[in-house]
Parts: structure tokens; C-alpha cells; sequence
């Protein structure tokens, strides 16, 4: 027990876990503009791959790191949109579109990759975003390791979560979006076009997720490596039933995880004596399934979830 | 843009859709292979030849589309019910471990008690495991696919730890495995020569068993009542939730057997590499099948002639492997669309 205490104060600690949040933080959130729209976006492991590869492949071929954000962002929305021709335009199961995007858009970064790096036996590096130091923040004690030793990404990160709770909720796009996935026959009323909302949410929330991924391969470690989202893209899923489709409360369920992650990795060096570090390594897959248990009954799931709409049909 | 269903549907079309979309998928993936410097008709030609040219490859295709079968049976019945039981992967290493787990030594049988043992086991396994999404689904309305999808990477580490640890075979010099099937619980091979197991029977069977299920039987029709409107369903007399917990006690029991065969008929003993995604893969078979649990058999194979044959294709022209994951990606969405197109009309104006 007091070992954990000890952990929990070090700095080294939070500012891991700030690290780690990133990539949930950017997952959640596309993830969590998808489902507002009405559009469970299950493509989110697949496009988070192709982020993490092509905003690393930009940088590869001498791009700069900005640019490869965007072109990260940007692969990712072209995914989105297939995902919204297949589920909003055509109406299609958004279950298996998303599967099948998954599969097609990381077997199709694997393939890029391998072509483009044929012979890598050993993961060519990038030099990835450095910690960004604020003037005064930074050098303050404890507090300056902490929580003002983190990448430019990341703060970005954390800046979204407002930016995009005001978008949702106090402009009129965001209206638009969120009646879209409770009564699209009420904003269709409205003279708005379902459809090109629903589009719109799906592309900006996969450019999203495609960050997440990028943050992986161009913050967080400096290569791509096979199977390196290794599941985070469904925990972000989770996340969003455990946060009620909520912003802020998906910053505070993907600090938990982070933090639980963070923990874990140290807790192993200590406890990997007579714990196996496999049942470290299950605790976030266990969590999220816990978490989804515990938020069952609160959950309200946007009503028009799932639910394709066709325009002058009666639901 | 304007849909609407087409007034019949001739058996041709719908017959006729999940071969555009191969065609397309083979389409997209020409485009790649273009890309990566090979010619076309020399990759596909080579392809074909990997898969069906000689009996070792025949063998080998037929070999690998066995764990495929049953995974695109488990699908397709799950999905018949629109339960989306993406967890064939999780639910196939646990039938793995109940094999490993009776099969090395702690139960003997003669052979002919031994391997129908070992598979009902397996089955159970794969059916408990899915038990746990299925319960969360029908009780508190948990979205089966993420929990179907999280318990393939906790089974994977529940492997892991096992094989690592407790279930090591200290014969293994070093290498993470479990220790070997007993003799008696070996599903026999079917031929003199290749890889060619007496799971490719089993899986057959289930295949005809699991059509004359949802053709013919009481449990079939519930299955298909439930999964095109629950509601109506409901209404009419069907008890929703028990059936869906019954499709899913099936389809994870199909996925378990997968387990098995590969542990007790392919590989003999359990590694982490026992299933490179044939729990994934099976879902594209199941597409590709229309959920015809006749016709996951000749689609199966197929993407097993495709995972074999580029193999091949690409020790010979350097073509990398992942050409045939994007084939498979490519091909579950593309049969969605054509599926659709075969069912309705597509206006772009009134």
C-alpha cells in the first residue's frame, strides 16, 4: 500500500499518465462526435492504425510534424467518409461497416508500410514532438514535471475537450449534430440536411481518432510497429458508454484509464515478482468491460443511434 | 438519391453479389499490387497456382479453410440473430485451452470417446466465454460488440500467462507451449500425405447441421424471426432474450471448436500463434456467405485459397502478405454494398 502511495507521488507518475491520456482523449472524442451524430463508428481501431501510420510516414519522407497531424487528420476523415457513405447515404449496418473497416483500413496501413519499407527489420525511427516548455510552468517544482513536461499534442488534447463540448453544445452546429442522433425527422423539419450533418460528424470525428493514432507513432514512442493500437480504439468505445456521451466526463474516465495504465507498468516492476505482468496488461480490457457494466442502467444512448435515416420515410 | 427495394429478387441476383464482390475486392487489390511494381495477371496467376496448383497446395487450402469454416458458422448464426459476436477469435482460444486443459493427460479415453470429449469441451468453452457478453447484452443492454471484441485481448493474455507459466511443456526447450495432445484425443489425418485433419468432417457437418437448424427447425425460425424485428418477435409469442442467449450458446460453441480442430488436429499442442485472426476472418466469411451456413464452406475456402495463395505470390514476386488482409477488409464491405444493390433499386433523382 505504500508503495502505490509512493507511486501516485511521483511526478514521473501523472506525467505518464497525461502522456497516455492523449490518444483516449482524441479516440473518445471522434468516437463521441460519431455517436452524438447517430453513427457508432466501430472503423475507430482500423482508422486510428492508419493515423499512427500515415502522420509517421509523412514525417519519414521529410515532412514536418504539423504536417503530418494534418495529413494524419486527414486520412482519417477519407475513412470516415467511406464510413459515412456505407451508413449514412446508404444505410447499411453500421456494426459490420465499421468491422469491416477496421479490417480494411489496418491491413491496408500494414500493407503500405511494408511496401514502402520493405527490408525494416528493425523500426526506423522519427524524431518526434519534444516536450513543449511554458515559460514559469514549466520550472515550477514538482508541478512542472508533473503536469508542463508534455508534447504540443498533447495539450491539444486537453484543449479539445472544451473546444469541442462548446461546439456540441453551444453553437448551432452542434444542435444540429446532436438532434441528428435523437430526431433527424425533427431536424429534417427544420430545413437541415440529415445526411450531410451526419457525414460532417463522421469524417471530423474519424480525423479525430486518426490523430489519436499519429500521437502513438509521433509523440509517445518515435516508430510504427504491427498491432501497436493493440485495442486502444475499442476501449475508447467503452469510454464513451462510460462517459454518457459527455466530453468532459470522457476526460475524466480516460485520465482513470491512463492513470490505471501508468500505475500498472510501475506497479509491475515492483509486484512482477509474484503477479504475472499478463494480469497488468488486462487490467484496461477488464476495466472498460467493468466500466460498462457500472454505467449500464445510467446510460442514455443518443436516441437515433444505429437508426439509419431515408429521408420521407415514417419512422 | 432514392432507394427502394426491388419488387422480386431472382435468385441469380442475390446469387450473384458476393462474386462482384470478390471481383471488385480483386479489382482494388490489382490497383495495389500495380502499385508495388508486380504485374497483375503474373501475381494473380501465382496466387491461384499457391492455392489449388498442385495437391500439397489443394491440401493446404483445404487445411486452412477448416478453423475458417467454423468461425464463419459462428458468425453467421450469430448474425442472423443481429447479435454481433465479434469475439470468434477469443471464444476459438478458449476452446483451445479446454482442449489442452482435458487433452494432455488428465482425462484418457480410447479415441473414439476421447476426440468427440475434447470438442464438446471445446465448445463449451467457446459458449461460456460468450456467455458473459451475452447475459450483459439481454440484462443491461451492454453493446455486445465491444465486450466481445475486449475478451479476444484478455483471452489472448489469459494464454499467454498459461502457456508462460503453469501450462508450459518442459519439453519445449524454452519455447511458450502447452504440452502435446495425448495420442488418443489427435483428430486423425485424412490423408496419407499433408496436413489434411478428420476436423475438416466436423466442420462439414456443423455446416449441414447448422443449415437444416435455421432451414427447417422451431430454433431456426426464432433465430430469423428475432433477428429481422425483434419487436415483432416479441409480440408474437417468440421469448427475444432466450433465443438471442441461445444463438450465441451455438455460435460460441462453433468458434470453440475451432479451437480444438487447430489445437488437436493442425498444430497438437496450444501456441500463442495458434489463430492468425481466423476469429476475424470469419466474420468476412460469413459475409461473403450471405450468413448461408452452406455457403460459408465453398467461402471459406475461397479466402483460405487467398491467404495460401498469396503466401505464395508473395515469396515469388515480394509482394507483401498483407495484400490478402486488405482482400478480406475489402471484400466484407464491398459484398454489404452488393448485397444491397441486389435487394434494392438506387435512383440518384425521383
Amino acid at each position: 500500500m505504500s508503495d502505490l502511495i509512493d507511486i501516485l507521488l511521483t511526478a514521473g507518475f501523472w506525467a505518464a499518465t497525461i502522456r497516455i491520456v492523449s490518444p483516449l482523449i482524441f479516440g473518445t472524442l471522434g468516437e463521441l462526435i460519431c455517436e452524438r451524430a447517430g453513427v457508432l463508428n466501430l472503423g475507430i481501431e482500423g482508422i486510428m492504425t492508419v493515423g499512427a501510420m500515415s502522420g509517421w510516414m509523412w514525417v519519414y519522407q521529410g515532412g514536418d510534424l504539423w504536417g503530418g497531424v494534418l495529413f494524419a487528420a486527414g486520412m482519417g476523415a477519407l475513412f470516415g467518409l467511406l464510413h459515412a457513405i456505407f451508413t449514412v447515404h446508404l444505410g447499411l449496418s453500421q456494426h459490420v461497416t465499421g468491422i469491416g473497416i477496421t479490417l480494411f483500413a489496418s491491413s491496408l496501413s500494414y500493407f503500405v508500410f511494408r511496401m514502402l519499407l520493405p527490408s525494416a527489420t528493425t523500426p526506423p525511427k522519427i524524431v518526434p514532438f519534444q516536450s513543449l516548455s511554458i515559460p514559469r510552468l514549466s520550472d515550477l517544482p514538482w508541478l512542472g514535471e508533473a503536469l508542463f513536461s508534455q508534447s504540443a499534442l498533447t495539450y491539444l488534447a486537453i484543449l479539445c475537450v472544451p473546444a469541442v463540448w462548446y461546439v456540441l453544445f453551444r453553437t448551432p452546429v452542434g444542435l444540429a449534430v446532436r438532434m441528428a442522433g435523437e430526431n433527424p425527422v425533427a431536424v429534417e423539419a427544420q430545413g437541415i440536411n440529415v445526411l450531410a450533418v451526419r457525414t460532417g460528424a463522421v469524417m471530423v470525428g474519424s480525423a479525430f481518432m486518426a490523430v489519436g493514432g499519429a500521437f502513438i507513432t509521433m509523440s509517445w514512442f518515435d516508430a510504427f510497429y504491427f498491432g501497436m493500437i493493440n485495442g486502444r480504439g475499442w476501449i475508447c468505445v467503452a469510454l464513451v458508454i462510460f462517459a454518457s456521451w459527455q466530453p468532459g466526463r470522457a476526460l475524466l474516465g480516460a485520465l482513470l484509464f491512463a492513470g490505471l495504465e501508468a500505475l500498472q507498468v510501475r506497479a509491475q516492476q515492483s509486484a512482477g515478482a509474484f503477479i504475472p505482468y499478463q494480469f497488468f496488461l488486462m487490467l484496461p480490457y477488464v476495466m472498460s468491460i467493468l466500466a460498462m457494466i457500472f454505467m449500464a442502467h445510467k446510460t442514455k444512448y443518443p436516441q437515433a443511434l444505429l437508426v439509419p435515416f431515408r429521408r420521407g420515410e415514417r419512422v | 438519391m432514392i432507394i427502394e427495394p426491388r419488387p422480386s429478387v431472382s435468385i441469380l441476383r442475390a446469387g450473384l453479389a458476393p462474386v462482384w464482390a470478390i471481383l471488385f475486392a480483386m479489382a482494388l487489390c490489382a490497383v495495389l499490387i500495380a502499385w508495388a511494381g508486380g504485374s497483375v495477371l503474373t501475381a494473380y496467376g501465382l496466387l491461384f497456382k499457391g492455392a489449388f496448383g498442385s495437391a500439397f497446395a489443394i491440401n493446404e487450402t483445404l487445411t486452412r479453410s477448416i478453423p475458417l469454416i467454423f468461425t464463419g458458422l459462428a458468425a453467421s448464426i450469430a448474425f442472423r440473430a443481429k447479435f454481433y459476436n465479434i469475439g470468434a477469435e477469443g471464444q476459438l482460444y478458449a476452446g483451445a485451452l479446454a482442449a489442452t486443459f482435458f487433452g494432455t493427460g488428465l482425462v484418457t479415453l480410447p479415441p473414439f470417446l476421447m476426440i468427440p470429449f475434447l470438442v464438446i469441451m471445446g465448445a463449451l468453452a467457446g459458449g461460456l466465454l460468450l456467455l458473459v457478453p451475452v447475459l450483459l447484452k439481454t440484462k443491461l443492454k451492454v453493446d455486445e460488440v465491444v465486450t466481445t471484441l475486449l475478451l479476444n485481448f484478455i483471452v489472448l493474455l489469459v494464454v499467454g500467462y498459461l502457456i508462460e507459466g503453469p501450462w508450459k511443456d518442459p519439453m519445449s526447450l524454452g519455447w511458450p507451449q502447452a504440452a502435446s495432445i495425448i495420442d488418443e484425443g489427435v483428430l486423425p489425418p485424412l490423408l496419407a500425405k499433408g496436413r489434411l485433419h478428420a476436423g475438416l468432417i466436423l466442420a462439414l457437418a456443423m455446416a449441414v447441421l447448422m443449415w437444416v437448424m435455421i432451414r427447417f427447425t422451431v430454433q431456426g425460425y426464432e433465430i430469423r424471426a428475432v433477428g429481422n424485428n425483434a419487436k415483432a418477435a416479441e409480440f408474437s409469442g417468440i421469448k427475444v432474450n432466450r433465443t438471442v442467449i441461445m444463438t450465441a450458446m451455438i455460435s460460441g460453441g462453433l468458434a470453440g471448436m475451432a479451437g480444438v480442430s487447430e489445437t488437436a488436429g493442425l498444430k497438437g499442442y496450444l501456441t500463442l500463434d495458434l489463430s492468425p485472426g481466423f476469429g476475424y476472418t470469419g466474420i468476412a466469411v460469413a459475409m461473403l456467405a450471405q450468413l448461408n451456413p452452406l455457403a460459408v464452406v465453398p467461402a471459406a475456402i475461397f479466402l483460405s485459397a487467398v491467404y495460401v495463395g498469396s503466401d505464395a505470390m508473395s515469396r515469388a514476386i515480394n509482394i507483401p502478405t498483407y495484400i490478402a488482409d486488405v482482400l478480406v477488409g475489402v471484400s466484407v464491405l464491398a459484398v454489404l454494398c452488393s448485397v444491397m444493390f441486389s435487394q434494392y433499386k438506387v435512383r440518384l433523382r425521383a
